[in-house]
């Protein structure tokens, strides 16, 4: 057994010193397994960093309330009534002000995207002051809140970068009025960071929503609390609502887009996947080819066929690892943190979200070159190894 | 008729190089196509847009409503040929993720406004006298498997009935079919009419115009005219092409043509690659071989137009079956099951993939090819 160790040590080590000679044709298969990893983190980080969006939109003791029926806020619709009702249900974290419930509107409005200068339907949220409190991770970096009653507005970090005229100091034309930007505000990457937000008494008139609402987000005293709120919501015969806890809510938010990119994404990663194999077999059996009487002389030796595959199959999975980690690499350096901005089918507006290269998916990306890395070198190894030695001594 | 039997000898050499050289650049064309028709997917419609056709939408955001009555006065403004009204209506066909375009439509509008939707003339008829009837493209009947005369029920998110349900029925009385391969085949339209007296709230409201103009090159003109003929009304106007309306959409989704392009630009780097290093690695390892071909008399140029001829030869194989397996899987389906509203390897594209084909196999053979014409054969023949 040591000795069959020994042997797979010597005999890797002799090809891997022997690497150099093969450059091109190494580095060619190194290289394209690169440009595979890259593409597929790079496509899978455009899901991840949507899914990233979404997830740290949610509070992890928050709900939301929706019209029964109604899959976004888009389309939910509450009355002014309704969120009353909704506002005294128990359960609900209670300040001095009374109850951390955030009735909240919900409209869209046409600005153009910077990067095109197309328009995009830019979410539009009338709030009330509790909003800012049941969302914990609010936080005004610049700029002060909009005065109560005015036509004034504040912006998210993503939605100030992503559309044109959101700077501090102009103003967005709702009609015949002009609303001016005074604050900008941070949600710890969340969805609230791609939306404008104006006094919901405000946005009412101007939207022709007389006293009607689109969704109450509530803070709720703890995650237990969420089971008796629902009851009470879903049993009130004044109400037809549906209530959801906010990681619920986002992760629906999410499926369509998220599995979207990762279905395609992972299609592309195949197919590309498969024509980096081709290329990798390509180098391997040239390599093989070239150390024929190499190995032929090592099997005449003594060498057993074991310690030959190790060898080759080694050889090849160092290139895909190596091949892998440049992908990845360079993936990690062009996309992540790049900000963009898509459309949210569910709701029909905009979402911004930055890439998000995570660990997860470098380990993805670097498991997939391996894989590449093994295919490629498996079949080659065995004809090595299969090779009669007479016949290949003699073949050169 | 010589130089083709040395030239497929020259491939036969290697089989095994030679056939996985092949699958890798079949592989890079093969994601060309796919590529492509999915770019297009996401473009869908931008191709096809009537150049004569304007979109009307309220100023604010597509969600606001504009007035029914806006109709006949967009119709007398010079240039106009006819207008006609669409809304979103937004429901839901048993599941959220079954997602299609439902649109209340007057029906002698739409047949006036849409030639590229072909619609026989019972099927016209039956429309126009099945008020809760329904008018559905090919693609989507084939999608839920529907057939003429099902009862379509679907629930609205946004448009709740006068008697309180949610819950639309709708008769298929009419199919239409795609004049072109581009033609949107995956939308569900039902009379207006009934839409009107049906829903609870917003009698008289429609979502968006769609306005024909009666001199396409005028288009910009109309529709800077009708912006003004609302202006500071309580409901403003903004008018655009149909296919810039369209185009603007799909730039909200991303930049779906710059990912593509870099992914192309990806693959296409690294099949070069490999492809140009196996080609280089045939050529050397030929030298002597090459060097007798120019001993018994083969010219310079013959030798270099053998070399670029075997490239060429490995590139169009891979290439062309890349491409029609590309075709094949783009035939088969769409793979988010029917949320692209066409699915199609346009032919451009194919085109286009054939140029690069050719720009390939030249990038590719060309330094070996000149390496092999510069062979000098008393050299060569002494390695």
């Amino acid at each position: 057994m040591f000795n069959w160790i020994s042997q797979v040590f010597a005999v890797t080590q002799f090809s891997m010193r022997s690497l150099p000679q093969r450059k091109g044709s190494s580095a060619a298969a190194l290289l394209g397994i690169a440009g595979v990893v890259a593409v597929m983190v790079g496509v899978l980080s455009i899901a991840q960093g949507v899914l990233k969006t979404m997830q740290s939109s949610a509070g992890d003791t928050n709900a939301i309330v929706l019209r029964s029926g109604s899959d976004s806020e888009m389309m939910s619709g509450l009355s002014g009534d309704d969120t009353r009702i909704i506002s005294e249900a128990p359960g609900i974290a209670q300040i001095e002000t009374g109850a951390l419930a955030s009735p909240e509107l919900f409209v869209i409005i046409n600005l153009p995207m910077r990067s095109t200068g197309t328009d995009a339907n830019v979410p539009l949220r009338g709030v009330q002051a509790t909003a800012m409190i049941v969302r914990d991770s609010f936080k005004l970096v610049e700029g002060r809140i909009f005065e109560w009653g005015l036509n004034e507005v504040i912006v998210g970090t993503g939605a100030q970068q992503q559309f044109a005229g959101l700077d501090i100091g102009s103003s967005i034309e709702v009609g015949q009025e002009q609303w001016p930007v005074v604050g900008v505000f941070e949600a710890d990457g969340g969805l609230s960071e791609s939306e404008i937000w104006v006094d919901a008494a405000v946005l009412q008139p101007a939207y022709r929503r007389g006293n009607s609402f689109q969704s109450v987000y509530v803070k709720l005293d703890n995650r237990d609390a969420f089971d008796e709120f629902k009851d009470t919501l879903t049993s009130d015969p004044r109400l037809n609502v549906k209530p959801m806890r906010e990681s619920e809510y986002y992760d629906s938010q999410s499926t369509t887009v998220y599995n979207l990119i990762t279905g395609l994404g992972s299609i592309i990663a195949v197919i590309m996947g498969l024509g980096a194999v081709f290329g990798a077999l390509n180098t391997m059996y040239t390599a093989v080819s070239s150390r024929t009487r190499e190995i032929a002389t090592l099997r005449a030796l003594g060498f057993r066929s074991g310690p030959v595959v190790i060898s080759v199959v080694s050889e090849s999975l160092l290139l895909a690892f190596v091949g892998g980690l440049i992908g990845a690499g360079l993936a990690w350096l062009a996309f992540d943190g790049y900000r963009a901005a898509t459309l949210n089918w569910a709701s029909f507006s905009a979402i911004t979200f930055a890439f998000d290269v995570n660990v997860k998916l470098l380990a993805q990306g670097i498991t997939f070159a391996m894989v590449i890395g093994l295919i490629g070198g498996l079949f080659p190894a065995i004809r090595a190894a299969r090779q009669p030695v007479a016949q290949a001594l003699r073949g050169l | 008729m010589k130089y083709l039997y040395l030239l497929f000898s020259g491939l036969k050499r290697k089989k095994l190089r030679t056939g996985l050289t092949i699958l890798s650049i079949m592989v890079a064309f093969l994601l060309f196509g796919y590529l492509s028709a999915i770019r297009q997917a996401f473009d869908a419609g931008v191709d096809v847009a009537g150049a004569d056709r304007l979109i009307v939408r309220h100023k604010v955001s597509l969600i606001q409503l504009l007035p029914q009555s806006y109709e006949a006065r967009i119709e007398r403004i010079e240039g106009v040929d006819n207008a006609t009204h669409s809304t979103w209506f937004g429901g839901i066909y048993q599941e959220p993720r079954n997602f299609f375009a439902q649109m209340p439509i007057v029906p002698e509008e739409l047949f006036d406004m849409y030639p590229e939707f072909v619609i026989s003339d019972e099927h016209k008829a039956a429309w126009l006298e099945t008020r809760s009837g329904a008018l559905v493209g090919r693609g989507l009947v084939d999608r839920f498997g529907w057939k003429l005369g099902d009862r379509i029920p679907i629930n609205a998110t946004i448009w709740g009935k006068k008697d309180g349900g949610r819950t639309w029925e709708f008769d298929l009385v009419a199919i239409y079919d795609g004049a072109e391969k581009g033609t949107d085949t995956s939308q569900f339209f039902f009379r207006y009419d009934f839409f009107d007296e049906t829903r609870a709230g917003g009698t008289g409201q429609v979502g968006w115009y769609t306005v024909r103009v009666s001199d396409p090159d005028k288009a910009a003109e109309v529709a800077a005219a009708i912006d003004a003929e609302f202006a500071n009304s309580a409901f403003e106007t903004k008018a655009e092409p149909e296919g810039a309306f369209i185009q603007g959409f799909a730039n909200q989704i991303g930049n779906i043509g710059f990912i593509i392009m870099t992914i192309m630009s990806a693959v296409f780097f690294t099949i070069l690659l490999v492809a140009g290093n196996t080609m280089a690695y045939t050529v050397r390892e030929r030298t002597n071989e090459l060097a007798v071909l120019k001993a018994i008399g083969f010219t310079d140029s013959g030798v270099l137009g053998l070399v670029l001829g075997e490239s060429l030869a490995l590139t169009f194989v891979g290439g062309a079956s890349g491409l029609g397996l590309a075709w094949l899987l783009v035939s088969m389906g769409d793979p988010t099951n029917g949320s692209f509203p066409v699915f199609y390897l346009p032919t451009a594209n194919i085109l286009i993939g054939f140029v690069l084909i050719v720009v390939m196999a030249f990038i590719v053979g060309i330094i070996p090819a000149v390496q092999a014409q510069k062979l000098q054969i008393a050299d060569a023949l002494r390695r």
